[in-house]
């Protein structure tokens, strides 16, 4: 589902972030992204995203090959990745529901469908009786549940979630951690980069460790 | 890939739409001082060419007005004046030569400036006799002229002179007048385009965040730009609107004493409001300018906005 080959990163100012990594995620696979921060975590979800590109090397998502992916076609390969972040990337000045609805609207659902999948969504992560809510009103726990929402309410085959844990005290992370397990069990790539250590021992999947933008573990 | 949907994406225009004037009407001030900047901008132009049509219409009363006034030598008897009059009905460029004696001009005069006693008071007549012709009709202005050059060097006569230089003098002020509205136009409305592209531009950066999510769940650009795109259309249309209202309460209010003018002058002359005109002009080039002033800052600064 997900390939590395070789893969480069170097940003303008010489700093290298990845450096001839190579690795593969199965379709429906589920696995850590782990290392110290500055090890090249966030850029490497970030070639996934196709928020950056690779300076060097191929990487191959759902058997396309996102170098020779033009500019215009990525919110339409975006559609088809789910993103969680740390800071969960909600829209403060609208409810819940209009947060969790905004993929279904840009793909240009109609109004009956979007209520219904938003809802199946919310029920999902278990907030369904705060769709009117705004994220403010919600705790971060909440907060970031909202962003998972989101990120799957289009049914996408991949997710790929940064640090979505980073802000949360062990028991709620270890919720998130058990909602990521669920979309998994219905065959969801899922890729989670995390350095909460303690938490990712205690779920047996597989670990990337990048060291210093390297490859120093790779295993199950 | 589900097929394109062409009933969801015209629902979604026309919320996007009502939701980008919802926008404005939450924001009354400064949609009011933006709406009345546009509204100025595009009513000084219109206002001009308004009055400017009407000056039109005014000198196009007097297109006949291709007559030459030969004023005779005032020792002249009445009789050889008719008798030049006659003379001159022979010339092939000349369709019509009317006499008009001294006493004549003086009657004429005395109806039509009111000042009848003070003429009284006058010991002679100070006008003299006249001989109004009018040339051949569709003759060059050349023509003409060398006629008014040949009757002015006749003995019997004191001063020839052609009633169209005025005219023309105003047609030409007319066409200096045009020339400047219409540099004034292009300058105002590249005002109104930078009134909305600021406006967009600020709603824009207020609005980065919310840019920087829909890119990251999938928007395009296209998706981003439309809310911007109506706000534009908006901002032009409703400025419009209002210049096209203003317009019609300074020519109500204008229009009566411009009525009293006429009549005192006897003119047949009526104030064109060019209302309908308007009413379709000034909206559309609001719209049109807001249309422009907002893709104009939006590819400026959309592509500016990344995901990071």
């Amino acid at each position: 589902m997900i390939r590395f080959e070789q893969v480069y990163k170097r940003y303008e100012s010489q700093h290298e972030a990845l450096s001839g990594l190579s690795f593969e995620l199965l379709s429906g696979e589920m696995a850590f992204l782990t290392g110290h921060s500055g090890a090249g975590k966030s850029t490497l979800l970030k070639l996934i995203a196709l928020i950056e590109r690779s300076s060097h090397g191929q990487v191959i998502v759902n058997n396309q090959n996102l170098n020779r992916l033009p500019k215009w076609k990525i919110p339409y390969y975006r559609r088809k990745i789910g993103l969680v972040f740390q800071d969960h990337n909600l829209l403060h000045d609208r409810t819940v529901f209009d947060n969790v609805a905004l993929p279904l609207i840009i793909a240009g659902e109609n109004h009956r469908e979007i209520g219904r999948r938003v809802r199946a969504a919310l029920d999902k992560v278990g907030l369904l009786g705060k769709e009117r809510s705004l994220p403010i009103a919600l705790s971060g726990g909440e907060q970031q549940r909202v962003g998972i929402a989101r990120a799957v309410v289009n049914r996408p085959p991949v997710l790929l979630a940064d640090e979505p844990t980073g802000n949360l005290d062990p028991e709620l992370s270890r919720e998130i951690m058990y909602l990521f397990e669920q979309f998994n069990q219905v065959g969801v790539t899922v890729f989670i980069a995390s350095h909460d250590q303690d938490l990712i021992n205690q779920m047996s999947y597989r670990h990337i460790t990048l060291q210093h933008g390297k490859l120093a573990e790779n295993h199950s | 890939m589900k097929l394109f949907n062409i009933h969801n994406y015209l629902l979604r225009h026309v919320q996007v739409m009502l939701s980008s004037l919802g926008e404005l009407w939450r924001q009354p001030v400064a949609t009011t001082m933006t709406l009345l900047v546009i509204g100025i901008a595009l009513l000084l132009p219109a206002g001009l060419y308004i009055i400017l049509k009407n000056v039109e219409q005014v000198s196009g009363e007097w297109q006949q007005a291709n007559r030459i006034s030969l004023f005779l030598q005032n020792e002249m008897s009445d009789r050889r004046g008719e008798q030049l009059a006659e003379q001159l009905l022979t010339w092939p460029d000349i369709t019509e030569a009317s006499f008009q004696s001294a006493q004549q001009s003086l009657n004429e005069f005395r109806e039509i400036s009111g000042l009848q006693s003070l003429l009284d008071t006058l010991p002679n007549n100070p006008l003299p006799a006249v001989i109004i012709i009018e040339p051949e009709e569709n003759q060059p202005q050349e023509a003409t002229e060398a006629l008014l050059e040949r009757l002015a060097a006749l003995p019997e006569v004191d001063l020839a002179q052609l009633d169209m230089q005025w005219l023309q003098r105003l047609r030409s002020i007319n066409e200096t007048g045009q020339r400047g509205i219409s540099i004034l136009a292009i300058l105002l409305s590249l005002s109104v385009l930078l009134v909305i592209g600021n406006t967009i531009r600020l709603a824009i950066l207020n609005r980065q965040t919310e840019i920087r999510v829909i890119k990251l769940v999938g928007g395009t650009n296209a998706f981003v730009r439309r809310p911007f795109l109506y706000t534009g259309m908006w901002y032009g249309l409703l400025g419009g609107v209002l210049a096209w209202v203003t317009l019609l309460i300074s020519l109500l209010i204008i229009s009566g004493p411009i009525d009293d003018l006429a009549a005192l002058y006897d003119s047949q002359f009526k104030l064109q409001w060019f209302a309908g005109q308007m009413l379709f002009g000034l909206p559309l080039c609001g719209l049109l300018l807001g249309v422009m002033g907002a893709w104009l800052a939006v590819s400026r600064h959309l592509s500016a906005i990344e995901p990071s």
